[in-house]
């Protein structure tokens, strides 16, 4: 099978690799797929609380180069985005970009949920961390 | 709180020229196929516009040049196994042998019973043509294999009844290189008046074969696994002690003694007798030589990297045949980083069905190691400088993957990944 240079270059030259502290409050974490399926992917955004804008993306991945590619693909899309406009990327916007053929679209199925898993991990904080309302007598 | 980078931000490749001595890219896929040896491709030439004639032209002596050609093939290939030259058929290939000893034994023998054991690790070439014979009516025993890949004696014996006319098992296996204990178990058939075929696609040139010594009835032969042509192969038919018969499932015309019609592939038959003459002067002094590279290989690896793994028995093996899984690093994505080097992977996304090798799994080995295993195949042409390249590319990429891998990371934060409640995925 050959490889669009799209995803030759994010294999050899993959954006955003690494960790983030995942009990930090301002860092979601998505881990999605399994290792006997061949693909896992790790996603981690930092969001800024005040303007939910996505600062900072990370990833690492066990899977094949458009897996690879279409997970590095997706941290670079997600950075600057607010939280709501990540939500709306589509796989197919990754199949696109980087012309993946019929049989590897299930890698950008993967990216599109480790986006959505990790923006739910954020959300999950967020709403864990509210003040709860309590009548309190004075 | 802050957020740590741990690694990198860019894992930059680094460019590789090639050493003294190694061209690139290198082939390392020798069970796959591999490069005709040129003494083969010089003894076919002829054939092709001098000697042209078609054997079975019994009036001329385009016809008897073309018959010479074949029967001095025929007697070279006899002489590398053991046999005679009236009980070598030719094919298009093994998979045309292998269908046509099984279904040929099936149909002949049909009134003496109906039941065929094989294992679970054969080649597609047996194991679909098992499961059209299912269809037909027959009963077929899949047979387990061990840890190591070998089938085992007692399993065999019991599973055999009063109704099996046939075992099929392969001599060596193409993936994991793995040799059956298949003397003995041509005993086992002997002794019970069962027809055995084996499968000796990859063993034949590389491991000694006397089909006498061996108890073979059915030997099923390829050229383009031992540096002759593609599109040719043999089938070894046992005439004595015991006579073995199989009905055709090619007709028109009679050749090969009925046993398979059709205007023979001269250059081709003349080209796998040459292999086949080449590999009974070269065999003994070869297999050292490819073991000695094929341990190179595998000591260079495996003293650099750890959590590797090797697949099937180091044992007995054939001597040009690695088996590795590099655990937390997926297959293809390690072909993607040595793309100079030609070698195979065991991970469901090299394959067109998006299924792991279904031989790994046959030993147990996890789906996310039959995932991260790569076959290396070191063939006549191969150097040691190769194989020092090859492994330093390995590691290297390994490595580099390993800082990407997700699971590497959480297996030294010591996660056991066994523990871990993946979420699966889409598929």
């Amino acid at each position: 099978m050959s490889y669009s240079d799209k995803v030759i270059d994010h294999y050899n030259n993959p954006r955003n690799v690494g960790s983030m502290d995942k009990s930090s409050a301002d860092v979601g974490t998505g881990l999605v797929g399994a290792p006997e399926c061949g693909d896992v992917m790790k996603l981690q955004i930092k969001v800024n609380r005040e303007t939910n804008v996505i600062e900072e993306a990370k990833f690492k991945t066990f899977g094949c180069g458009s897996a690879i590619a279409s997970s590095s693909l997706a941290t670079e899309w997600v950075k600057g985005k607010t939280v709501d406009e990540a939500l709306a990327i589509k796989n197919m916007d990754i199949v696109k970009e980087l012309s993946l053929p019929p049989v590897k679209i299930h890698c950008s199925v993967l990216a599109e949920d480790a986006i959505r898993a990790a923006i739910g991990d954020w959300k999950k904080k967020q709403e864990a961390a509210k003040p709860v309302a309590s009548a309190v007598t004075q | 709180m802050s957020t740590e980078v741990k690694v990198p931000q860019q894992l930059p490749v680094t460019h590789h020229a090639a050493p003294q001595g190694v061209k690139l890219p290198i082939y390392m896929d020798n069970h796959a196929t591999t490069p005709m040896d040129p003494r083969v491709l010089e003894e076919m030439l002829p054939y092709f516009m001098e000697k042209f004639g078609n054997a079975a032209s019994r009036n001329h002596s385009f016809g008897w040049a073309g018959e010479e050609g074949v029967e001095t093939a025929r007697e070279r290939i006899a002489k590398l196994i053991g046999a005679t030259t009236k009980e070598i058929i030719f094919t298009s290939g093994a998979t045309e042998s292998d269908n046509l000893a099984i279904k040929g034994v099936a149909e002949m023998y049909r009134e003496k019973g109906n039941h065929i054991i094989t294992a679970v690790t054969e080649h597609k070439a047996v194991l679909d043509t098992c499961k059209r014979l299912e269809k037909y009516g027959y009963r077929v025993t899949y047979m387990p294999v061990q840890k190591d890949g070998l089938v085992d004696l007692e399993d065999l014996k019991r599973a055999m009844d009063d109704k099996t006319i046939l075992v099929t098992i392969m001599a060596a296996n193409n993936e994991i290189g793995v040799l059956q204990p298949f003397a003995e178990i041509g005993k086992l058939c002997r002794e019970r008046g069962i027809i055995f075929h084996t499968d000796a696609t990859q063993a034949v040139g590389k491991i000694p074969i006397d089909v006498n010594k061996q108890n073979i009835d059915l030997m099923s032969i390829s050229g383009h696994k031992m540096y002759g042509p593609k599109g040719v192969g043999a089938l070894y038919v046992r005439r004595k002690n015991p006579r073995v018969q199989i009905s055709a499932i090619i007709d028109g015309g009679g050749h090969e003694r009925g046993m398979r019609s059709g205007t023979l592939n001269v250059p081709g038959i003349v080209g796998l007798g040459k292999a086949c003459a080449i590999a009974s002067e070269e065999l003994s002094r070869e297999a050292v030589q490819l073991a000695s590279l094929r341990d190179r290989l595998r000591d260079r690896i495996m003293s650099r990297l750890d959590e590797t793994y090797i697949n099937g028995s180091m044992e007995h093996r054939l001597p040009g045949n690695l088996n590795i899984s590099f655990a937390y690093v997926e297959g293809e994505s390690l072909l993607m980083g040595i793309n100079d080097i030609a070698v195979s992977s065991g991970s469901a996304c090299t394959s067109a069905t998006l299924e792991p090798s279904y031989v790994l799994k046959a030993l147990g080995t996890g789906d996310d190691l039959a995932h991260s295993s790569i076959r290396f195949g070191i063939g006549r042409f191969n150097t040691a400088a190769e194989v020092d390249y090859v492994a330093d590319r390995v590691i290297e990429t390994v490595e580099r993957l390993r800082e990407l891998s997700p699971l590497y990371e959480m297996a030294k934060e010591g996660i056991n990944l066994k523990d871990v409640k993946w979420a699966g995925e889409a598929h």
